[in-house]
């Protein structure tokens, strides 16, 4: 019998729903032993054709994307009593992604800045969406944008983890193909990834690292073989699981960390405060600050992914 | 009653957990806020063990460690004094005042110097007051549910008032 699954997206931008299509023709192998019942990218489904499904029924569910809103939630608890298996599907749903930068701002400052004072915002009679309104005596209720974004195991009892932004298309096929035949990992697991750094599988050289200026892309082509770190550009790869295979360092672009941490860490952010400031050179006040005003917001930079997921998880209010 | 801050303090096993023990084997009185953790050098203290004490209900984190120069494994303290630099400045972006963590350098002769600081910092986050990040995220995200939840629970108050 086939399986059924399921893709849905919260709080994310698509890209994962199309790394699952960028499997290229593996995509008819996937379609020959899964029927996708839901997959609101892709296919027009109801969220009733959901609700009249048994619990427990999906076989698999891929959930990419945070949670910013209420209906983000809502869905997330639908699918999880709907089906067996769920995973979180890229960086959002997995440690809440760039989302959840917005985390470092509340709800009515966002509001202010996206409902008013954008350069391009021109709303005179300050319009805000209002979640209540009646319309021909029908009232109609929109979806509660959260003041904090979470993941999506914040939320649900989530089985596995497929890390990335988005997920390389190899790995989901590995995933699926584990499905399919009964392969997976304890509950809890992530899969598709590596247990090392990303400095593990990264092919470029790597010597002592003792770092006297901090540098940005835009400012310099970067030696095309040495380790970016020790170049001066702030790469995440110590702090970051592997499992992309490099795709942005063979490209020159240092890791922005989109797989998250690794086994054991807690904040995979501040733990880069730990790698970086290890590596930078000078040791009187005055020159470590003169190194560190050279990176640019390094709280966000380091919490790119990861916000939702970090200790803290936000700006406190 | 008056607000006694929490205090989480990382000392180094050489020099200033050793200055910490001269300070009670010389009797000197000192605020008891805070609580003392030895770990082998303050190049061992990750900024994860700072946030990680903020969050539990920490009112504020005092490292100590050898004098530049002095420390037992060569360039710990250094190690500390860029990670606590850098971490100062990430800081006020959670909304936290930079103060409430403090790195000091705290010899093994230096008990009467740590029970100064213990004091002095103690006097600083009562004024600064309570630190309260879980307070602050339950706050934050109590609003976070469905409209319609949101507006019963408001009818639900009206009615019992």
């Amino acid at each position: 019998m086939k399986l059924k699954g399921g893709i849905y997206w919260g709080a994310g931008c698509g890209g994962c729903d199309v790394a699952v299509l960028d499997i290229h023709e593996k995509i008819l192998d996937v379609a020959e032993k899964m029927d996708f019942l839901f997959w609101p990218l892709a296919m027009d489904f109801k969220y009733d054709n959901v609700r009249a499904m048994e619990d427990g029924e999906f076989d698999l569910v891929l959930y990419n994307g945070a949670i910013r809103n209420s209906e983000n939630e809502e869905i997330a608890k639908l699918l999880r009593r709907k089906s067996k298996t769920m995973v979180a599907l890229g960086a959002c749903a997995h440690i809440g992604g760039l989302p959840s930068l917005a985390n470092y701002h509340t709800k009515q400052s966002l509001f202010e800045r996206v409902y008013s004072e954008t350069e391009s915002t021109d709303n005179p009679e300050g319009t805000v969406p209002l979640e209540m309104s009646t319309v021909d005596g029908n009232e109609l209720e929109l979806p509660r944008f959260y003041n904090t974004v979470k993941t999506l195991d914040q939320v649900v009892d989530v089985d596995y983890y497929l890390p990335g932004c988005p997920p390389v298309p190899q790995q989901i096929v590995n995933a699926l193909t584990a499905v399919f035949n009964g392969e997976l990992p304890p509950k809890g697991s992530i899969i598709g990834a590596g247990t090392k750094t990303l400095c593990d599988e990264c092919p470029r050289e790597k010597e002592e690292k003792e770092i006297s200026e901090i540098r940005r892309p835009l400012n310099m082509i970067p030696d095309p073989e040495k380790c970016l770190l020790e170049q001066g550009l702030i790469c995440l790869g110590p702090v970051t699981r592997e499992g992309c295979g490099a795709r942005c360092i063979n490209s020159g672009v240092p890791c922005r960390g989109c797989y998250g941490p690794l086994e054991g860490v807690q904040d995979q952010g501040i733990r880069m405060i730990s790698a970086l400031a290890s590596v930078i050179e000078p040791k009187e006040e005055k020159e470590i600050d003169a190194v560190l005003d050279g990176i640019v917001d390094p709280l966000r930079t380091f919490h790119r992914f990861s916000t939702a997921a970090s200790i803290l998880r936000r700006k406190k209010i | 009653m008056t607000f006694e801050p929490k205090i989480v303090g990382f000392l180094c096993n050489w020099c200033s957990y050793t200055g910490a023990d001269l300070a009670g084997t010389a009797r000197i009185k000192y605020a008891p806020n805070i609580r003392s953790i030895r770990v082998m050098c303050s190049g061992r203290i990750e900024p994860t063990f700072i946030i990680k004490a903020l969050y539990e209900g920490a009112d504020g984190v005092l490292i100590a460690g050898c004098h530049p120069g002095d420390c037992h494994y060569q360039e710990g303290n250094y190690k500390a004094l860029r990670r606590y630099r850098l971490l100062k400045r990430i800081l006020p972006e959670y909304g936290v005042e930079p103060e409430r963590v403090r790195l000091e350098w705290v010899a093994a002769s230096e008990g009467e110097r740590f029970a100064n600081i213990v004091d002095e910092f103690t006097d600083q986050l009562r004024e600064l007051g309570p630190l309260g990040i879980k307070d602050s995220l339950a706050e934050a995200m109590k609003d976070d549910i469905e409209p319609h939840k949101a507006q019963k629970e408001e009818s639900d108050v009206a009615n019992e008032a």
